[in-house]
């Protein structure tokens, strides 16, 4: 499962996080390393981005990009 | 020797407020050698041998964005004496991770701790001493909004400066990682003095596989095969990449860290109200209507209920000066020449350009309310799919917005966005909204020929500019910037009230710049096209300025805009004094065509276009290089005349481009 498959209202432990280049980088960088408790707050009206709460602060994220964040099985 | 302190921190942070807190208003802004990242520069209050660099807002020094690459350079190569690291105490995991990069650098360093009144205002604790004994760094509880232990704070910064305070810590990590680290930092040792590089973070660049780091350190053949080596075995015994091993190691180390020295009972109360807050500004169904809403209420106060009068007055109140000027000049019988430069060109040629400066301080106020607030960022949230398309984000959306009222304060505010590309793609199409300078043009020409489309012929015109960015951006997305797009991974601040001195600063930052322009590039662009349209070839001023040089550089040119419909001189030239200011085209029609009334100019102008060699004339102006006034800004945020030039380039061959077609297939229907 993938993190861009979370509805708004459910969280998530990331297992991997793939990607390339400065997208990988950026994402490592802002604290979606793996182990991390990830909550989808909410998707933007037109669907597309979504809003993270991890670690204390909020974070908006792509789904084309939350889609290279796989989370841990329950 | 005075002493060099370095300020750095994330985004959001309260980076700026600080700064001004340290600096007053003595500050002088550049940019960084080589791109267009802003460096803010200051002398701190009290102590003028010592200055502080405001360094761009980033999260990690990694090797991607022209801000990391500055700010790691400047650092490393630039010998601070001290870094400044300001850290958001509401937020502290992710604020310490750029903290631990730079520990490495082997400079002294100082912490902030940001936001300490809305830490205990919550009741969280956050234990300083622990949390400095952890780091091995001074760490200093301040709220910088309210100037709360920023004494305290210099006091610590100027004794690790002058002390040359080296951060005691340098391991986070154990096990693997940590052997790789230093087997690595062993074998580049000497590599990286030469390079003038710690060894240490030197070594932790190349476990991180950093390709400017590698080529700085000159690694040979051999040592990369040792390093991959090296690297290989450190994967294997973490489970995890090299990248990902080293995050994970310095988040581990952090999570730590704050299990020790934090007690965090709640969200804050700003956390709890910018959720409360969002639920409204960020709604599914309202996001939008509200968000346009309040672009809405921006124009208007900015056009209508405050810039516009204001705008009025300044422009009577220049008129007035030229008046008692003009009437000095001729007492002091004066040559006619040097009365027409000093009246028709200086005064009227600044003048009318800075009888913008209301409308663009307004706007710029309204963009700090918006940025200071944390609102741009939710824009960017709600906007970004609709831009994404053409290979920019959603942070473009109200520097491109602002367009439509003036290109001038658009192209500047395109300032904050955090990535280069995105920064002179937004500064390349935002031109093509039209701005409101163009009104009085499609007024002039809609009444002449399309009376009773006026509204359509405007709004068409208004949707073929956001057209043509579109396809623009496209064409740009997939040539010029291809690739390396700045992931959209936005952090989304909590709500703030915005600190009116940090607001009133930027504003008159901003209309210092603007002032500074109106009176060098502005001012002799002004002097060029009024010397070309008061003389002749003989150098003889005219009485007429259909003899005039600009005259006879418009014929000259004419020919070149027959394919478009209106080969007509008068045309052309308009156009050309349309570079001074947009709304100059109507008067230069009149003045040429010799016009009484608006009546009169109506029916000349039947006589000069088709109705469809007026659209063809409509569409060019919509789409072809801006004023001055912008062109000057494209310059200073460009960071260079030759990609302003090309950009003006490009914007009037599009506006040929497509004024040709719309004339050429519209000829066969009509």
């Amino acid at each position: 499962m993938t993190l861009d498959q979370l509805k708004p209202g459910q969280a998530g432990v990331i297992a991997t996080v793939g990607g390339e280049g400065a997208l990988r980088r950026r994402l490592l960088d802002m604290g979606l390393t793996p182990n991390t408790k990830v909550l989808v707050r909410k998707v933007a009206p037109m669907g597309d981005p979504m809003e993270l709460f991890l670690r204390g602060y909020v974070l908006t994220l792509r789904s084309e990009d939350a889609a290279k964040i796989g989370l841990k099985e329950e | 020797m005075g002493l060099l302190i370095a300020l750095a921190g994330n985004q959001n942070c309260g980076k700026t407020t600080l700064f001004n807190c340290l600096t007053g208003s003595n500050q002088h802004v550049g940019n960084f050698p080589g791109v267009t990242v802003e460096r803010k520069e200051g002398r701190i209050l009290g102590h003028k041998d010592v200055s502080l660099v405001d360094l761009p807002g980033i999260y990690s020094l990694s090797p991607y964005t022209a801000e990391e690459v500055v700010t790691r350079d400047m650092l490393v190569h630039d010998h601070p004496d001290a870094i400044l690291n300001i850290v958001d105490g509401t937020n502290l995991e992710r604020n310490l991770y750029l903290t631990l990069q730079m520990m490495e650098l082997r400079v002294p360093m100082v912490v902030a701790l940001n936001m300490m009144d809305e830490v205990a205002a919550s009741g969280n604790v956050i234990h300083v001493e622990k949390l400095s004994e952890h780091l091995g760094i001074p760490v200093i509880p301040i709220a910088a909004s309210k100037g709360e232990g920023v004494s305290d704070l210099l006091q610590a910064v100027l004794d690790v400066a002058q002390n040359h305070r080296i951060p005691e810590k340098l391991d986070f990590c154990t096990g693997e990682v940590h052997r790789a680290i230093h087997s690595i930092a062993h074998l580049v040792e000497d590599q990286a003095e030469s390079a003038g590089y710690p060894a240490r973070f030197a070594a932790t660049k190349l476990v991180e596989g950093d390709d400017p780091m590698t080529k700085a350190l000159q690694i040979t053949e051999g040592q990369q095969h040792i390093l991959d080596h090296i690297v290989q075995e450190m994967e294997e015994a973490v489970g995890m990449d090299r990248e990902a091993a080293l995050a994970d190691m310095r988040y581990q180390y952090i999570e730590r860290v704050c299990k020790d020295c934090v007690v965090k009972h709640q969200e804050t109360r700003e956390q709890v109200r910018s959720e409360k807050i969002d639920r409204i500004l960020t709604h599914k169904i309202w996001g939008i209507p509200i968000f346009l809403g309040i672009m809405l209420v921006i124009f208007w106060l900015t056009f209508s209920v405050i810039g516009g009068p204001l705008q009025g007055l300044l422009e009577e109140g220049i008129g007035w000066l030229t008046d008692q000027l003009s009437n000095l000049l001729i007492q002091a019988n004066i040559s006619p020449w040097l009365h027409s430069l000093l009246i028709d060109g200086v005064c009227a040629g600044v003048g009318s350009v800075l009888s913008f400066l209301p409308l663009i301080v307004l706007l710029f106020f309204f963009l700090s309310l918006l940025e200071d607030s944390g609102y741009m960022a939710r824009v960017a949230f709600v906007m970004d799919k609709l831009l994404r398309k053409i290979g920019l984000s959603g942070r473009s959306f109200v520097p491109m917005l602002i367009g439509f009222g003036c290109s001038v304060p658009a192209i500047m505010a395109a300032r904050t966005l955090s990535s280069d590309r995105d920064r002179k793609m937004t500064i390349i199409l935002t031109p093509f909204m039209s701005c409101s300078a163009k009104l009085p043009i499609y007024g002039m020409i809609t009444a002449a020929f399309f009376p009773h489309q006026g509204a359509l012929v405007m709004i068409s015109l208004y949707l073929l500019g956001v057209l043509v960015a579109v396809l623009s951006g496209l064409l740009l997305k997939n040539t010029l910037f291809k690739g390396n797009s700045v992931p959209f991974v936005l952090e989304l601040p909590a709500y703030r009230l915005p600190a009116p001195r940090s607001v009133l600063l930027h504003m008159w930052e901003k209309a210092k710049d603007f002032i500074h322009r109106a009176f060098t590039i502005i001012f002799v662009a002004s002097l060029v096209i009024w010397f070309l349209q008061s003389f002749n070839w003989q150098l003889n001023l005219v009485a007429d300025s259909s003899e005039s040089i600009l005259a006879s550089i418009g014929s000259v040119i004419a020919p070149l805009f027959a394919p478009l419909g209106f080969g007509d001189w008068r045309a052309s030239t308009a156009l050309i004094t349309g570079l001074s200011a947009k709304e100059t085209v109507v008067s230069t029609l009149t003045v040429l065509t010799g016009a009484g009334s608006d009546l009169q100019l109506s029916s000349i102008l039947q006589t000069m276009f088709t109705p469809l060699s007026a659209l063809s004339f409509l569409v060019f102006t919509v789409l072809y290089m801006p004023c001055v006034a912008a062109f000057a800004a494209t310059r200073r945020e460009m960071g260079s005349m030759k990609s302003a030039l090309a950009t003006a380039l490009y914007q009037t061959t599009a506006a040929y481009l497509v004024a040709l077609v719309i004339y050429q297939v519209g000829s066969l229907f009509f």
